[in-house]
C-alpha cells in the first residue's frame, strides 16, 4: 500500500470506520452465498468479494444529498451508503421487512431516504437515468452529485454512449464510476472492447477522465475526492475507471471456465482488506485488538441480519397488485 | 455434528456429480475451504464450507450423482467431543404422489332405446335472444333464425312476440339486464299449446342429448319407517309424504355431486342454486314441470307445504314463469300400478332427471337371508356429454345414502 | 367555442404546462431551433428559452432514461419521442425502469413522466415510419396510455397527465395535425380515467380510439341517413381500459364493431372484444365485430396505404353488413 503524496493521512477513527465497512461488506457477502445454498435466498446473487475498496472508497467521498445509482453486484454499494444489512438480507429473503418490502430481491435494493436508486439489473439501463438525475439537480440549482457505477461490460452497450454524450453536452454533474473488473460475467475484456483502455473513451466526449488501482483503499479514496470535487466545482461530468477484481464467480451458479485459478490466487495477493489492516497497524493507527474486536463486531453484525430476515415475515398475496399505480394519486 | 448437504447455487441446480474429494476425513477445515469439486450442468464447481471443524466422515462416493439437499459429509464443529457417528437416514427418496388411475369406464347400456346417432341439428341463438325467449317461454325450436348462420336473433325473438301476444310491452332495462332476468308474472297457454311445447322439447332431447341410463334399487324401509314416526307428531294435511323425501334426498344428492345440478350449453355450466322441478301430469293430458326453487334449503315440511301449493296451481295453470324455467334438475316418478321403473327423459338444457318407481314390497337378499322389503327402484337418465358413468353412479350413491338416514334429511 | 388545429390544440396545452408549473420542462428531437418535428413547439424556444425546452441528440434510450431520471429527482420532464417508430430504442427505459421502479422499490420510487409520441399512418412514409404499436404498450402495468383522438383531448390531456405520480404515455396522431375543430374557449385540463361517448345511439357499439374516433363519427352521420343509429364510444385511455362505458354502451346496443389502425391480431380491439365477451355476453345479439389494419408492413404508394387501414367507407360498409336493415 503505497503512501502516495495525494492520499490525505487518516484519523484513527476514519481508519476504523473504513476497514469496519470493508469487513462488514466481506463477511456479509460470503454469508449471504452460504445462506443462498440454503436455497433462503434464491434468483440471482452477484457477489462483489474483493472489490471491496472501490465502493468504500468512493462513496466516502459523497455527501448525504448526493444520488447513488448501481448494478446487480450493488451490496457493497449499499452497506458503504450505510443501508441496514437487516434490511438488505430481508430483502434478499423476500422478506416484507426488506429495503424494498422483499419485492426487488438481490438485484433490486432500493433506500429513497438515503438517495440509493438500485440494484439496476439491465445492463447500462441505469445510466441514462442517472443523467436525468443528474440533470435535474442542475435544473433545481442543487449543488448535489449523482453517482453512476457500472461494470466494464455496459461499456459496450449504447447507453454508454449516449450517456456519456448527454452528461457532457448538458453539462450534468455525473460521476461515471466503471469498476473495470476485467470480466463481464464470462467474457474477458479483450474479447468485448475494441479498445480495452476504456479511460480513452471518456475524453472522446470531452469528459474529464482518470484511473485508479481500485484494490488500494487510499488511492480510491483519493481519486475519488479529486472526481468529485471536480464535479462540484465545474457542474460537469467526470469519467473514473478502477481496476479490480472480483474473487468470486460472476453469480452463484458460475463454474468459472472462463478464467485461470490461478489469475485469482494472483489478484487475491492484492486483497484490499489485509492491504488496509496492514497500513493500519504500521502506521499505528489500530492495534491487534482492535481489529479482533471489530471483526467480532461484524460477525454479531451479520448474524443479527440474517436473524432479521429469518424472523421476517411474508406480504400477503392478496397485496400482489400494490404499487402498479401509486397508492397516493398525488405524490 | 454438522451434516453437509449438496448445496443450491441456483433455481436451476438440480443435482451434481461429486467429481473428487479435496479434504479428507481427519482434515481440519477453515471458513472458506473447498470441500469438493462437484460436476454441474454448468460445468466443475467447487463447493465450499462456510464453518469451522473436522471432517468427519465422507458419505458420498466420488463419481456418485445426487440431487441438491443430499447429505455428503459429516463435520464436527470445533470443540465438539468424537461423537459414535450414526450416518443419517439416506436422504429420502423424492416423493412419487400416486397418481390415482380412474377406473376404467364399464361401457353404459341403455336400458331404452338407443341414442340417435345422425348428426343432430342445434338450434343457434344469440345470448340475447336466448334470454328472450327464457322470459316469454318460448320454444325456440319454433323459431325462424335470420341471424348470421340462421341464428336466432333479438328481432326474430320480437316479431314472434308480436304474433303471439300483440299487446305484450317488450321491456329492456339496459343495466339491470346485465344482472338477473326479472321474474314476471305470466298467464300459462292453453293445453294444446302445452302438449306441443313438452312434445317439441322431448323430441329436441331426444335428437339433442345423448341419454345414459343408471338403475337402483332402493331399500325403502327406514325411511318409510321414519315417516310413519313423524307423521304421528302432525296432523293430517301436515302429513309428510315419501316424495318429499325424495325431493330432499335429490336435492342434497346434487350437493355431493354438482355436476348434475347443471345446464349443458357449449360446456357444463353448474348453477348454484339447487332447483328440482318434478314432473306433474295434468288431468287434461300432458305434463308440467314446474320447480320447488332452492330444494336444498328447505326443511321436510316446508317443501311438503311447496308441493301442496304447487300441484294444484300447476292443474289449474297458474304457475309462475320462474317456477317453470328455473329448474336445474328433475325427478319423475310413477304412481301406483303404473311399472316397476320410470326412465324419464332429460328436460333440456338440464342435464340428468331422476325417475322413482312404484314402491312396493319386493323379496331381497340381506344378511345371507331371504326378507320382504319395501324398495323402489331409482333410475338416472344423464347427458353422458355433461357426465358419465361414474358420476351417475356417485349421485344413485349418495341418494341411497341419504335414504338409508332419513332423519339427515 | 373557438376553431382550432389539433397542433395548435397540442402546442397550447404544452405553453400552459410550462406556465403553470416551473418543474415541467419539454425534451425531444428538434423541439427548439426546428420548431419540433411537426412544428409542434414552434415558437416555445424564444418563449421559454433553452432550459425549459431542450433539443436532444439521435439518443432515444438516452434522452428517455434522462427523462425517468429527470422524474425521479422532482421534476416533471415532458419526453418527446418524435415518432413511436423510433420509440422501440427507448423500450428499455420505459418498460424496465419507468413501469417497474415503483413497484421493484416497494411504493418508494415515483416516476412522473411523460412520454408524447407521433403515431400512425396517412403520409406515404413506408413501413419502418407507419406504425401503431398502442398495443405493446397497452399491454405493460405500471404506466398509463392515452389516445388522443379529438381537439378537446389534443388541448386537455397532457395537463392532466402532468398531473400524475406515474408514467403517461400519450400517442398523437400525425396525420390529424393540420385538422380544424372547435373547442370551448376555455377549454382547459380533460378526465384521463375514463371512455367517452362521443355519439349516442342504440342499434350498435362503434368503439375506437385516436384516428378512429372522426372516422366513426363520420360513418355514423352516412348510416344515419339510412335510419341507422350508432353509438361511438372513445376509447381514450387504452390502459387501464374503462370497460364500464362499453360494456353498458354493449348492454345498449348488443352489438359492437371494434374499429384501429393497429394490426388485428394481439391489439386492442382483441382486448375490448375479450371484455365484452366475458361481462355482456348474454347482451350480445351477434358477435363482437373487428375491423382492424391489415397485417402487412405500411407500403408506400397512396392506394395501397389507404387499403391497410379501415377508411370511413369501410366502416360504412361494415357496419351496413352487420345491421343488414
Amino acid at each position: 500500500m503505497k503512501k502516495t503524496k495525494t492520499s490525505k493521512r487518516i484519523s484513527k477513527e476514519e481508519g476504523k470506520r473504513l476497514l469496519h465497512q470493508m469487513q462488514l461488506i466481506r463477511r456479509f457477502e460470503e454469508k449471504s452465498a452460504e445462506v443462498y445454498t440454503e436455497t433462503k435466498i434464491r434468483g440471482f446473487l452477484h457477489l462483489y468479494v474483493g472489490e471491496e475498496a472501490v465502493a468504500v472508497g468512493v462513496i466516502q467521498a459523497l455527501m448525504e444529498e448526493d444520488y447513488i445509482l448501481s448494478t446487480y453486484r450493488e451490496h457493497g454499494h449499499a452497506l458503504a451508503r450505510g443501508m441496514d444489512p437487516g434490511a438488505i438480507m430481508a430483502e434478499m429473503y423476500g422478506k416484507v421487512e426488506g429495503c424494498a418490502m422483499g419485492r426487488g430481491g438481490s438485484m433490486h435494493l432500493f433506500d429513497k431516504n438515503i438517495h440509493f436508486f438500485g440494484g439496476n439489473a439491465i445492463v447500462g439501463g441505469h445510466l441514462p437515468m442517472a443523467v436525468g438525475m443528474a440533470l435535474a439537480s442542475k435544473k433545481q440549482g442543487k449543488k448535489n452529485v449523482t453517482c453512476c457505477f457500472f461494470g466494464e461490460g455496459a461499456a459496450a452497450e449504447g447507453e454508454f454512449h449516449e450517456s456519456m454524450n448527454l452528461a457532457a453536452l448538458w453539462g450534468a454533474p455525473v460521476l461515471f464510476l466503471c469498476e473495470n473488473n476485467l470480466y463481464a460475467m464470462g467474457t474477458a475484456l479483450k474479447y468485448t472492447h475494441s479498445e480495452q483502455q476504456l479511460e480513452k473513451k471518456g475524453p472522446t466526449y470531452g469528459i474529464e477522465t482518470a484511473t485508479v488501482n481500485g484494490m488500494d483503499l487510499l488511492e480510491v479514496m483519493a481519486a475519488a475526492q479529486k472526481a468529485v470535487d471536480y464535479i462540484r466545482k465545474t457542474g460537469k461530468p467526470y469519467f473514473l475507471v478502477c481496476y479490480t477484481y472480483r474473487f468470486r464467480a460472476h453469480s452463484m451458479f458460475d463454474a468459472e471456465l472462463y478464467r485461470d485459478k490461478a489469475e485469482v490466487e494472483e489478484w487475491k495477493k492484492q486483497d484490499p482488506i489485509p492491504q488496509f489492516k496492514k497500513y493500519l497497524l504500521e502506521e499505528q493507527l489500530i492495534t491487534e485488538k482492535e481489529i479482533a474486536s471489530l471483526e467480532s463486531a461484524v460477525e454479531k453484525e451479520v448474524a443479527e441480519a440474517v436473524d432479521f430476515a429469518e424472523n421476517g415475515t411474508w406480504e400477503p398475496v392478496e397485496d400482489l397488485c400494490r404499487f402498479v399505480y401509486s397508492e397516493k394519486q398525488e405524490p | 455434528m454438522i451434516s453437509f448437504k449438496m448445496p443450491s447455487l441456483g433455481a436451476d441446480m438440480e443435482d451434481g456429480t461429486l467429481v473428487e474429494w479435496r479434504k479428507q476425513p481427519g482434515d481440519l477445515l477453515q471458513r472458506g475451504d473447498i470441500l469438493a469439486d462437484v460436476d454441474t450442468q454448468k460445468g466443475l464447481i467447487e463447493i465450499e464450507f462456510f464453518g469451522e471443524g473436522v471432517l468427519e466422515k465422507q458419505l458420498v462416493e466420488e463419481g456418485q450423482k445426487v440431487p441438491v439437499g443430499t447429505v455428503l459429509a459429516l463435520i464436527r464443529p470445533v470443540g465438539a467431543e468424537a461423537e459414535q457417528v450414526v450416518p443419517p437416514a439416506a436422504a429420502p427418496e423424492p416423493k412419487k404422489e400416486a397418481i390415482p388411475m380412474e377406473p376404467i369406464l364399464q361401457e353404459e347400456k341403455p336400458a331404452s332405446p338407443p341414442v340417435a346417432t345422425e348428426k343432430t341439428k342445434r338450434i343457434k341463438i344469440s345470448p340475447l335472444a336466448r334470454k328472450m325467449a327464457e322470459m316469454h317461454q318460448m320454444d325456440i325450436s319454433q323459431i325462424k333464425g335470420t341471424g348470421p348462420e340462421g341464428a336466432i336473433v333479438k328481432a326474430d325473438i320480437e316479431k314472434r312476440l308480436a304474433e303471439i301476444v300483440p299487446e305484450k310491452e317488450v321491456v329492456e332495462k339496459p343495466r339491470e339486464v346485465l344482472q338477473q332476468a326479472p321474474v314476471q308474472q305470466a298467464a300459462i297457454p292453453e293445453s294444446e299449446a302445452i302438449r306441443k311445447a313438452v312434445a317439441a322439447a322431448m323430441s329436441r332431447s331426444n335428437q339433442d342429448i345423448p341419454h345414459y341410463y343408471l338403475e337402483k334399487r332402493m331399500d325403502m324401509s327406514k325411511a318409510l319407517a321414519w315417516l310413519k314416526e313423524a307423521n304421528k307428531e302432525r296432523s293430517v294435511q301436515q302429513r309428510l309424504l315419501p316424495v318429499a323425501l325424495f325431493i330432499k334426498a335429490v336435492a342434497k344428492a346434487l350437493d355431493d355431486v354438482p355436476d348434475l345440478n347443471a345446464v349443458w350449453e357449449n360446456g357444463l355450466q353448474r348453477k348454484n342454486e339447487i332447483n328440482i322441478g318434478f314432473v306433474v301430469s295434468l288431468r287434461t293430458g300432458g305434463i308440467m314441470v314446474p320447480a320447488i326453487l332452492n330444494a336444498d334449503t328447505l326443511s321436510m315440511d316446508a317443501v311438503m307445504a311447496c308441493l301442496n301449493d304447487i300441484i294444484p296451481r300447476a292443474r289449474a295453470f297458474k304457475l309462475r314463469s320462474s317456477e317453470l324455467s328455473q329448474s336445474t334438475f328433475t325427478i319423475t316418478s310413477i304412481g301406483e300400478g303404473g311399472g316397476d321403473k320410470v326412465f324419464g327423459v332429460i328436460y333440456p338444457p338440464q342435464v340428468g332427471i331422476v325417475g322413482f318407481g312404484e314402491i312396493r314390497d319386493e323379496a331381497v337378499v340381506h344378511e345371507g337371508m331371504i326378507g320382504i322389503k319395501p324398495v323402489v327402484d331409482v333410475t338416472l337418465a344423464a347427458d353422458h356429454r355433461a357426465t358419465d358413468g361414474l358420476i351417475g353412479g356417485k349421485f344413485l350413491a349418495a341418494l341411497n345414502k341419504y335414504l338409508q338416514n332419513p332423519a339427515s334429511l | 367555442m373557438i376553431t382550432i388545429t389539433y397542433r395548435e390544440a397540442l402546442k397550447s396545452a404544452i405553453r400552459e404546462s410550462l406556465q403553470k408549473d416551473e418543474r415541467v420542462f419539454l425534451m425531444g428531437e428538434d423541439v427548439g431551433h426546428y420548431g419540433g418535428a411537426f412544428a409542434v413547439s414552434k415558437g416555445l424556444l424564444k418563449e421559454f428559452g433553452p432550459e425549459r425546452i431542450m433539443d436532444v441528440p439521435l439518443s432515444e434510450s438516452g434522452f428517455t432514461g434522462a427523462g425517468i431520471g429527470a422524474a425521479l429527482a422532482g421534476m416533471r420532464p415532458i419526453v418527446e419521442i418524435m415518432t413511436v417508430n423510433f420509440s422501440l430504442l427507448a423500450m428499455d427505459q420505459i418498460f424496465n425502469n419507468a413501469a417497474t421502479l415503483l413497484h421493484m422499490s416497494g411504493g418508494q420510487l415515483n416516476v412522473p413522466v411523460v412520454i408524447r409520441m407521433g403515431c400512425g399512418i396517412g403520409r406515404q412514409l413506408a413501413a419502418q415510419h407507419s406504425h401503431s404499436w398502442e398495443p405493446f404498450y397497452a399491454h405493460v402495468p405500471g404506466i398509463h396510455v392515452l389516445s388522443v383522438g379529438t381537439h378537446e383531448d389534443a388541448r386537455g390531456m397532457l395537463l392532466s397527465a402532468l398531473q400524475s405520480p406515474d408514467p403517461v404515455i400519450i400517442f398523437e396522431y400525425t396525420s390529424m395535425l393540420n385538422l380544424e375543430g372547435e373547442i370551448p374557449e376555455d377549454a382547459g385540463a380533460v378526465d384521463i380515467r375514463k371512455a367517452k361517448v362521443r355519439r349516442e345511439g342504440k342499434d350498435l357499439s362503434l368503439i375506437t380510439y385516436g384516428t378512429g374516433v372522426y372516422k366513426a363519427m363520420e360513418a355514423a352521420e352516412i348510416l344515419a341517413r339510412d335510419g341507422m343509429d350508432i353509438e361511438v364510444v372513445d376509447l381514450r385511455v387504452l390502459r387501464p381500459l374503462d370497460e364500464e362505458t362499453f360494456l353498458a354502451s354493449v348492454a345498449k346496443t348488443h352489438r359492437a364493431l371494434i374499429v384501429e389502425d393497429a394490426w388485428k391480431s394481439v391489439s386492442i380491439s382483441s382486448e375490448v372484444s375479450s371484455r365484452i365477451m366475458e361481462k355482456a355476453f348474454f347482451e350480445l345479439d351477434l358477435p363482437v365485430e373487428r375491423l382492424c389494419g391489415v397485417e402487412v408492413s405500411i407500403p408506400y404508394p397512396k392506394h395501397l396505404e389507404d387499403a391497410s387501414v379501415p377508411q370511413v367507407q369501410d366502416i360504412v360498409d361494415r357496419v351496413r353488413k352487420i345491421l343488414k336493415p
